[in-house]
């Protein structure tokens, strides 16, 4: 890296001086008084000017003929040419809170790259910036670059790097820093620079590097955004020093940004996948567990397919199966005689039952010579001091695999295995487990109904009142969860979980999820936790400022609801007053009540709200439709149940 | 922790257990159902139930027509599974009572015929 010399009047040192002038005060910078040394005692009269020095005289009247220095300017700055790896990656946004230490890469951003393939996304805070590359992501499948502060502004943004990382949801993190001390401003820029800045997320991130050069930068960041987009994909993170940033590139041509080729994932080992197809294709009551399978509609496809080859039912299938399919449910882990995991993340979790009393215990779902078969790449990357890989599970077949890239094969090893005979045999199970499946949607059709009319309006209500207002349009949810009426017919309908609970990050992930949507001219709807909004409400402005169509219907049960039940169970189980949980002391969000309309309206959306009769509803949401198809985010804020 | 909660409750979402109920009802002591309603909301039965003691995702329906008042009581008493335990130190036997007698009184809600937007 290049060190500015002793005696150079460089950059930093002129900022110095300026911000000493500065402090000194306006008076600097008048003219100076006669003789250009002294200063008179007594200022001259009103309505009297003083007489400048010959010197003052001669300088103010000479010619503008002076050039600005050479080292208070500069030509091709380093963070011109990270703008040009960024477009060389394929960067459609960047999300960011600006930050003075990364101001080169910046304006860069802006001047140079015309703020276009990266375009800045406004962000009010970097906890919000990473949810809504999270949010992207989901829709898009492509990794959205976020900035940050390597300090202060990484300490906002790791909360949600942590669940990105857990949902295996790749994140291209740049932060800024000043490594080299001496080419620090006084003060806060040393209390925002940091010897090495991914150490706070490392255990949390895939890959990171400090590039000490251009050329450095560019190959790091190719290799950055390679490794996030390998199975297992996760955040990655790349410093991007201000020396680096702001000092002049000699010579452009001797930069070189590398070409970018993705891996392709990793399919199971061949022979275990036809031990795995022997398997299912004998099973009498086979059981496929479905966690993160699907990338696209490709990957719902090939479950469909999967499913459809084996007649057997898919459990938990989310973006993996479309809900109405007739194998989407059924079936039991309990009854099942082979179980086959596919990308699961807490397998252990879904074997068993857990239960949460004072003396805790579990019980095993699966029956006495179950055999169950995992394919994941969770397998292929595990770190240690966070426990996101859950509880250890036994298995009888362990592939470590991507379990999308793995299904046509494993489709193809049970095709071949399937006779006539056992064909007939596994569509008889289909069509049974169909039927079941038919009737399981009616009982939810009469479950919707209980609570109808109550107030606080049903979650139920809330959710087929939504569904109502969009069934006809190309809708697609960007948080929450859809009640088992609607019609979830494609992948995009949804966008899965976010990473370790995500609470405080599902607003801004529906933000970074509705902005992909936008240019397929989808309608993004969210059902938006009240708890969940607070956290970092900025990102409706975000969603405000940068025109991304979206609504937003609050889940309002005042509350932080699942803690309240957890100081419930503490209260049951010490026996002490039952009203201690009740009384919402440190669980409730009221007194006052938050009037989330008037939130949303203060920040440019559409709003309405509270509304607690739940005939007010449907016409509400429909005008809140209305808006967000001419372009607007609008807010209905629903008084609800609590679950 | 919590994930396993979370899970078991969304589990539990799904699980036949969600039609927590049983008609008829067997012989229960006289309750208080306007009292019933207040310790039902009070005491942290709306918390998993809801207010309208028509379950979600974090608890099954209780009414109309709750499971025998027998049953009923021994499970608050000494839940199997997720369920945090009432006892008598908490939740008096009369009360328990008053809170089965309001979850007796709620009606039944119209057919999902009758609602337009839960038609298929």
């Amino acid at each position: 890296m290049k060190k500015p010399s002793q005696n150079a009047v460089n950059r930093r040192r002129f900022l110095k001086g300026a911000a000493v002038s500065a402090a000194a005060g306006a008076a600097a910078l008048v003219a100076p008084a006669a003789g250009g040394t002294q200063v008179p005692s007594t200022p001259p009269p009103r309505g009297t000017a003083p007489t400048p020095s010959a010197a003052a005289l001669s300088a103010e009247t000479e010619p503008l003929s002076v050039e600005t220095p050479a080292d208070l300017t500069v030509e091709n700055p380093g963070s011109d040419f990270m703008v040009d790896v960024f477009k060389s990656l394929g960067f459609e946004y960047i999300a960011a809170n600006p930050g003075s230490s990364f101001r080169g890469l910046h304006e860069s951003i802006v001047a140079y790259g015309k703020n276009q393939n990266p375009e800045f996304l406004t962000c009010c805070h970097e906890e919000s910036s990473v949810a809504i590359a999270d949010g992207y992501f989901r829709v898009s499948g492509k990794p959205m670059l976020v900035m940050a502060h390597g300090t202060v502004g990484l300490q906002h943004a790791a909360m949600n790097i942590y669940n990105a990382f857990v949902a295996r949801v790749p994140v291209f993190i740049v932060l800024g820093n000043a490594l080299d001390a001496n080419s620090r401003r006084p003060g806060v820029e040393w209390n925002h620079s940091v010897q090495d800045a991914s150490s706070m997320v490392r255990d949390f991130i895939k890959w990171d590097d400090t590039p000490i050069s251009l050329t450095h930068f560019a190959e790091s960041a190719v290799r950055a955004y390679k490794i996030a987009m390998t199975v297992p994909m996760a955040p990655v993170v790349l410093v991007a020093d201000g020396d680096l940033q702001e000092e002049g590139v000699p010579d452009r041509s001797k930069l070189h940004i590398p070409r970018l080729t993705l891996t392709t994932p990793p399919a199971g080992d061949p022979a275990a996948v036809a031990e795995a197809a022997r398997w299912l294709v004998a099973a009498e009551s086979p059981v496929i567990l479905a966690g993160r399978v699907a990338r696209s509609e490709r990957g719902m496809a090939l479950m469909i397919e999967l499913a459809e080859t084996l007649h057997a039912p898919v459990l938990g299938g989310g973006r993996d199966m479309p809900n109405r399919h007739p194998l989407a449910g059924g079936g039991s882990i309990a009854t099942a005689d082979v179980v086959l995991a596919l990308q699961q993340d807490d397998l252990w979790g879904a074997l068993h039952t857990y239960r949460d009393q004072q003396e805790r215990s579990y019980r095993t779902l699966t029956k006495s010579g179950a055999r169950v078969v995992s394919i994941s790449s969770g397998d292929l990357y595990t770190k240690s001091n966070y426990q996101d890989f859950q509880r250890f599970a036994e298995v009888d077949m362990a592939i470590a695999a991507d379990a999308e890239a793995t299904l046509p094969s494993l489709i193809e090893a049970c095709r071949k295995l399937m006779t006539v005979d056992r064909r007939r045999v596994l569509e008889e199970r289909g069509a049974q487990i169909a039927a079941a499946n038919a009737g399981a949607l009616e009982r939810a059709r009469t479950e919707a109904t209980y609570a109808w009319d109550a107030s606080p309006i049903s979650t139920a209500r809330m959710s087929m009142e939504l569904y109502d207002a969009v069934r006809n349009k190309d809708w697609a949810l960007v948080n929450g969860n859809p009640n088992r009426l609607w019609n979830v017919d494609q992948f995009y309908r949804t966008i899965g979980g976010g990473g370790a609970a995500a609470v405080g990050s599902g607003v801004a992930i529906a933000v970074g999820a509705a902005l992909a949507h936008r240019k397929h001219g989808r309608l993004a709807i969210g059902i938006q936790p009240d708890g969940d909004l607070m956290y970092a409400p900025g990102a409706l402005w975000t969603a405000a400022h940068h025109r991304i169509p979206l609504l937003l219907v609050m889940h309002n049960n005042r509350a932080y609801h699942q803690e309240v039940m957890h100081i419930q169970r503490m209260s049951n189980r010490r026996q002490r007053a039952v009203q201690t949980a009740s009384e919402g002391v440190g669980v409730a969000i009221t007194n006052p009540n938050i009037d989330y309309a008037t939130l949303a309206r203060s920040m440019g959306l559409y709003g309405e709200g509270p509304i607690t009769n739940p005939k007010e509803l449907g016409p509400a949401l429909k005008r809140a439709v209305e808006r967000v198809e001419k372009g607007e985010p609008a807010l209905v804020d629903v008084v609800t149940q609590p679950r | 922790m919590r994930r396993s909660i979370l899970l078991t409750l969304s589990l539990a979402l799904f699980s036949p257990a969600l039609a927590w109920t049983q008609a008829p009802a067997a012989a229960a002591p006289k309750g208080n159902a306007e009292h019933g309603k207040k310790i039902f909301d009070g005491s942290g039965c709306y918390q998993c139930h809801n207010y309208a003691a028509n379950g979600g995702g974090a608890g099954p329906r209780l009414a109309p027509n709750p499971i025998a008042w027998a049953a009923f009581a021994r499970y608050v008493r000494a839940p199997r599974d997720q369920m945090p335990p009432f006892s008598r130190k908490v939740l008096s036997d009369q009360e328990l009572a008053d809170i089965y007698a309001y979850l007796q009184t709620i009606p039944a809600p119209p057919a999902a015929g009758s609602i337009p937007i839960l038609k298929p």
